[in-house]
């Protein structure tokens, strides 16, 4: 079997989680429970995962100029000179994505076990959970654009379900439906975007469409490109569309890990990286970036006053994507998809230890309630300082490779704007996590329990585990990128994803003591981040400072600078009103009204038809119908005379 | 091919049942649930061995049944299938078994309602496979009835108003029809010395209509199929009829009766009056694409969830129109297959809507709650119905919506722009609509209700995996369709001045290891020309 046959069966990545779906829909419930449910979608993660090592191997084997190979399964949705295949890509970039897809997911399956323990519907979170990976899956690996549509569109239902998993809470339901309308905003860009495709290269298969960019006008290229974007936007929750991913912390903690920090969220950045070669056809780059750097900073200000555990991770979230879209903007997409990778790392470690938190403190999520927990809870504290601290930038954790990188990117691109606002912003970052931290792990415990069952515990090993997993993989992921000329690996193994498009190059370092002197900024911001948080909240017992501080504009902060509220009253409750009068006043009263109105004048609606017994209805019927034969008679007859 | 006429055995098992329904005395209710069931499961099974013996790849019509009527008028009973009516007949014949299997509620004289709804389905058939204009009308003509009956015979509190409405409007349509249909049989006769014809081949083969009188023959099918389909603004019947219908009359309203409109459109319209087909066109994609958004916005405002589906009905009926109206290959195509799809996915959100009014007698949606807590089968149907209706890629939705607008994009841009909004609102009113119903903690009656049971879990679950199928393979049905398709764009080509858009061909050599500069060849394939 040669390395092709092997990337042939790319499938099989998909298939397993969603064969476990599958058998959990069939025997979920009724014949698998807790936990056996549990371990069979997990099992099925781990040997996707295993799969995708495979497919690594295979592809590895092949010369660096030959990794790209694509399977065609089946005609999809032939029509005309439209013709989709249900077909697979693989290339470096598919299969970076799959790995730390798999990888995580495994993780947060095996965590999910534990959390979910316990719930009347343990067997349907893990399908659920299931169908997720396998649609996160085909969007990574799709060879068609409407192949990866499929999984856009499956992990949005996913997430969808997820979101609302508790559903008997209102909160959670309403919170589902509205991440995936927001959603919906975008795929319309995504849409829209393959259709320009085809009206100029006449295919959807993304290779050749991906080949045939460069041949557009730069004013089509730039077109098709913000229309991805805007579906990016929608996904990774990016200005204004942002909105949803707040809300979404309504589910179960680990689909927030999984779906909301680690995945489905950077499909976005995904989408921007794989249509590169329009992005560098035209002129959308610049937008990209901007939106990316000025999320990144919004996002990182309303972080800084949240109160809930999870809402101030989902604004981090929100912002850690804006580097990435700074990143895919100015053209740096290895350094993208290296904060990818790096951010699923420490985030999912984060949101983990967030939920091992909750789980300890018996559902508990604001953190003016929480305090002094390292102490009850020594796994969990441990790996959310490692985490912190990556997230924060300090070397030589992975996070700080890979931010440093992305704003060394901008600064070397010429965009001096963009660096002062992406440092600016990690300097927000570094103080908001020390803020988190201190409140949640240091200080007095704020907590109350009345009795020794109610006291914080650690949580299970299921649970701890993977946290373990996830700090190695955050103190060492940096490994797999370091700015040094024989230690990029992955960049160079992206390379040929990017170096055949026409357009594209590296941004190299003026010079290496400018590159120095920019990382040793970097650090110094995160260091003062660190600093003014830890003088702020190490001697506040309770307080917020940082709230108070900031007086007023805590509020508006608070209510994410008001985007919500603009939705609402702008068109959400003004939208509503009108359709409903133009339901009652336009359709029921005049266009219906004239269609009564006539009837009336005939005398053959309104009251008489009310009156009228239904024998008389009947009878009135038949002889309208009686009418119209005689009538064809009639005029058949004359027909004939003529 | 045998002499077996199978047309006809499909229009006359139904009609056959008709009238055996009519012949078992009162009161003997479980043998005419048999009857309805057999002969419904015939007619099922006639359509199924259709399904098998029909040619592919061949635009011709097949099963072809000619005998002259009336010789001196010119009307003659011709029957015939192509790739468009089949998938229509299949579809009406897989539905009538299920609405009779989800009708277990009727028990006000069942005799007549049996007798009604197979006589509509012996009706819809008729429609289906008439290539007789006269035919075609007086099946047309025969839907009407039953359906009337059905309305106002086992409706809800209002169905006296919506039968006569739902009469009245139809009948206006379809008057206009019939004199449309007459005229242009006089003024072919004027040309051929006297001889009428209402041989649809026959007529479609002529060209001797003059540009301003073919516009207005346009205009008279145009107003008997707007009525039928329904375009804005002549849709408000449907809502009323949708929502006063028993369960089996919104079924076969929204998922074949509405379809014979557009069907209607795509077979007579366009191929009789070419010229105006191009020249109207952009009146048609107008109303459809205020159909799509208007429907879909007045759906989000619906208290009644069944009023709110027969909204959608008008969005997914202007895509619909939208698509055929684009005359392109994809565009019409997505076009039928919606017609398809719509019929599946909205043919089991109306059941499963009638399946919690026999629950809770009650149709606001502002009265449900927690549904999906207490019946996790019927939350679960109804969630992946509303998504296949949403056009959730991998259910049947997606790949007709797909197709119609990126048909559209091809040459009525702005049109297409506009009613992709629709996929937008799509979503609004149908999660809204089950976050409201069946999310949430269910109080009261709502925490009492009762799951589906094994029967009317056998009524839904085939339309819903069947949506499935097609979305992941809808291949059969669109190899099936397009040759059709490609004769009816054909025609208007050698008619009339449009010409098909031209796809440009990307050629890249070996896109495997990507070497080669690509060249876009500015004309390439000319779709389905030549051969």
């Amino acid at each position: 079997m040669n390395a092709r046959d092997v990337l042939d069966l790319a499938w099989v990545v998909p298939a397993l989680p969603l064969l476990g779906a599958a058998v959990l829909l069939l025997f979920g419930g009724r014949y698998l429970r807790e936990p056996a449910s549990g371990w069979i979608a997990t099992l099925l993660m781990g040997g996707a995962f295993a799969w995708s090592v495979v497919t690594l191997i295979a592809l590895w084997s092949l010369d660096s100029e030959e990794r790209l190979h694509v399977t065609r399964m089946f005609d999809w949705i032939p029509s005309g000179s439209l013709q989709v295949s249900a077909s697979f890509l693989v290339d470096p970039l598919a299969v970076t994505m799959i790995l730390f897809v798999t990888g995580v997911g495994a993780l947060i399956h095996l965590y999910a076990i534990g959390y979910m323990h316990g719930d009347e519907r343990f067997s349907r979170f893990f399908l659920y959970l299931n169908l997720f990976a396998a649609s996160m899956l085909i969007l990574v690996l799709g060879g068609s654009f409407p192949v990866t549509f499929l999984g856009w569109e499956g992990v949005g239902v996913c997430s969808y379900l997820l979101i609302s998993f508790w559903f008997e809470r209102d909160s959670a339901a309403a919170a589902g439906k509205k991440a995936f309308v927001t959603n919906r905003v975008g795929d319309f860009g995504f849409l829209l975007a393959m259709f320009l495709v085809f009206f100029h290269l006449g295919t959807l298969e993304i290779a050749p469409a991906l080949a045939g960019a460069s041949v557009l006008s730069e004013g089509t290229a730039t077109a098709i490109a913000l229309l991805f974007f805007l579906g990016a936007v929608g996904k990774s929750a990016q200005l204004p569309l942002h909105v949803w991913l707040p809300d979404a912390m309504e589910g179960p903690t680990p689909v927030s890990a999984l779906i909301h920090a680690a995945t489905m969220v950077t499909a976005g950045v995904y989408l921007v990286v794989r249509t590169h070669p329009f992005f560098l056809a035209g002129d959308a780059g610049t937008v990209v970036a901007w939106v990316g750097v000025i999320t990144a900073f919004t996002a990182a200000t309303i972080a800084l006053v949240h109160n809930d555990i999870k809402r101030v991770l989902a604004y981090s979230t929100i912002s850690q994507l804006g580097y990435m879209f700074l990143a895919a903007g100015v053209g740096a997409y290895a350094a993208a998809i290296f904060h990818m990778v790096t951010h699923a790392f420490f985030k999912a470690l984060l949101f983990l230890g967030a939920g091992s938190v909750i789980h300890g403190l018996h559902g508990e999520q604001d953190m003016r309630l929480m305090g002094g927990l390292r102490k009850y809870m020594p796994a969990t504290a441990g790996t959310f300082i490692v985490a912190w601290l990556a997230i924060a930038g300090m070397v030589p954790l992975a996070g700080f490779w890979s931010k440093d990188e992305i704003l060394a990117k901008a600064w070397f691109d010429g965009q001096v704007a963009l660096w002062v606002l992406g440092a600016v912003t990690a300097l927000l970052t570094a103080f908001y996590m020390t803020r988190q931290v201190w409140l949640v792990f240091f200080g007095e415990a704020r907590w109350t329990h009345a009795s020794d069952e109610a006291t914080p515990h650690e949580s299970p090993r299921v649970m701890t585990f993977p946290l373990v997993v996830l700090a190695g993989l955050t103190v060492f992921g940096g490994l797999l990128n370091l700015p040094f000329k024989s230690l990029e690996f992955l960049t160079k193994w992206l390379d040929p994803v990017f170096e055949r498009t026409p357009g594209f190059e590296h941004i190299e370092a003026d010079s290496f003591g400018v590159a120095f002197g920019l990382s040793v900024a970097a650090v110094l911001l995160g260091v003062a981040g660190i600093a003014l948080a830890y003088r702020l909240y190490s001697r506040a017992s309770g307080r917020d400072p940082a709230r108070e501080r900031l007086g007023a504009a805590a509020e508006f902060l608070e209510q994410g600078w008001r985007f919500d509220w603009l939705y609402e009253t702008g068109i959400v409750k003004p939208g509503r009103k009108a359709l409903d009068a133009v339901s009652r006043g336009f359709d029921l009263g005049i266009v219906d009204g004239a269609v009564n109105g006539i009837a009336r004048a005939l005398q053959l609606g309104g009251t008489e038809a009310r009156r009228a017994q239904s024998g008389y209805v009947r009878r009135y019927a038949f002889a309208v119908f009686a009418g119209a034969t005689l009538l064809i008679i009639l005029a058949m007859t004359r027909a004939t005379g003529a | 091919m045998t002499d077996f006429p199978l047309l006809t055995a499909l229009i006359f098992t139904p009609a056959a049942g008709a009238l055996a329904a009519l012949a078992i005395p009162r009161g003997r209710d479980d043998l005419q649930r048999a009857v309805g069931m057999t002969f419904s499961v015939a007619t099922l099974g006639l359509a199924g061995f259709l399904l098998v013996k029909f040619e592919a790849g061949t635009p011709a019509f097949q099963f072809l049944e000619h005998k002259v009527w009336m010789r001196d008028l010119g009307v003659s009973y011709t029957l015939g299938v192509d790739g468009i009516s089949l998938f229509m007949i299949v579809l009406t014949a897989l539905l009538f078994p299920v609405m009779l299997l989800g009708s277990a509620s009727i028990k006000k004289n069942l005799k007549a309602y049996t007798f009604f709804l197979l006589l509509l389905e012996a009706g819809i058939i008729g429609v289906f496979t008439s290539l007789d204009l006269i035919v075609f009308f007086v099946f047309w003509e025969v839907t009407l009835v039953p359906m009337y009956f059905l309305i106002g015979g086992w409706g809800y509190e209002r169905r006296i108003y919506a039968a006569i409405k739902f009469f009245l409007y139809t009948m206006a349509g379809s008057a206009l029809l019939l004199v449309g249909i007459l005229t242009l049989s006089f003024l072919y006769a004027g040309d051929h010395g006297g001889q009428l014809t209402f041989n649809f081949l026959t007529l479609a083969g002529w060209d001797g209509l003059a540009g301003s009188t073919e516009k207005l023959l346009f205009l008279a099918f145009f107003a008997g199929f707007a009525v039928k389909v329904p375009l804005f603004p002549f849709h408000t019947w449907l809502p009323d009829a949708h929502t006063e219908a028993p369960t089996a009359g919104s079924v076969v309203l929204a998922a074949v009766l509405l379809k014979m409109g557009t069907y209607g459109f795509l077979r007579f319209s366009m191929t009789l009056f070419p010229e105006a087909t191009v020249d109207l066109a952009p009146v048609l994609l107008v109303l459809a694409t205020i159909g799509v958004i208007y429907g879909a916005l007045m759906a989000t405002v619906q208290p009644d969830i069944k009023r709110l589906i027969a909204y959608s009905s008008v969005a997914h009926l202007g895509f619909v129109v939208l698509g055929l109206f684009a005359l392109t290959t994809q565009g019409m195509a997505g076009g039928v297959f919606t017609m398809i799809a719509h019929g599946l996915n909205t043919g089991a959100l109306f059941l499963l809507v009638g399946m919690i009014y026999e629950r809770r007698h009650t149709r606001q949606i502002a009265d449900l709650r927690g549904l999906w807590k207490v019946a996790p089968r019927l939350g679960g149907l109804f969630l992946v119905a509303a998504f296949a209706s949403v056009g959730l890629p991998g259910l049947s939705g997606f790949v007709g919506e797909f197709l119609v607008l990126l048909g559209a994009f091809l040459t009525q841009r702005p049109y297409a722009v506009i009613s992709a909004v629709g996929v937008i609102l799509a979503a609004v009113y149908l999660l809204w609509a089950y976050q409201r119903a069946f999310t949430g903690e269910p109080e009261g009656e709502n925490a009492e209700m009762t799951d589906l049971n094994f029967r009317e879990m056998a009524t839904v679950v085939p339309l819903v995996l069947l949506s499935l199928v097609l979305g992941v393979y809808p291949k059969p049905i669109l190899e099936r369709v397009e040759p059709s398709l490609d004769v009816t764009i054909g025609h208007l080509e050698a008619r009339t001045d449009y010409r098909r858009p031209l796809t440009p061909e990307v050629v890249v050599e070996e896109p495997e290891t990507g070497g080669a500069p690509p060249v876009v060849e500015e004309h390439g394939s000319h779709e389905g020309e030549g051969e």
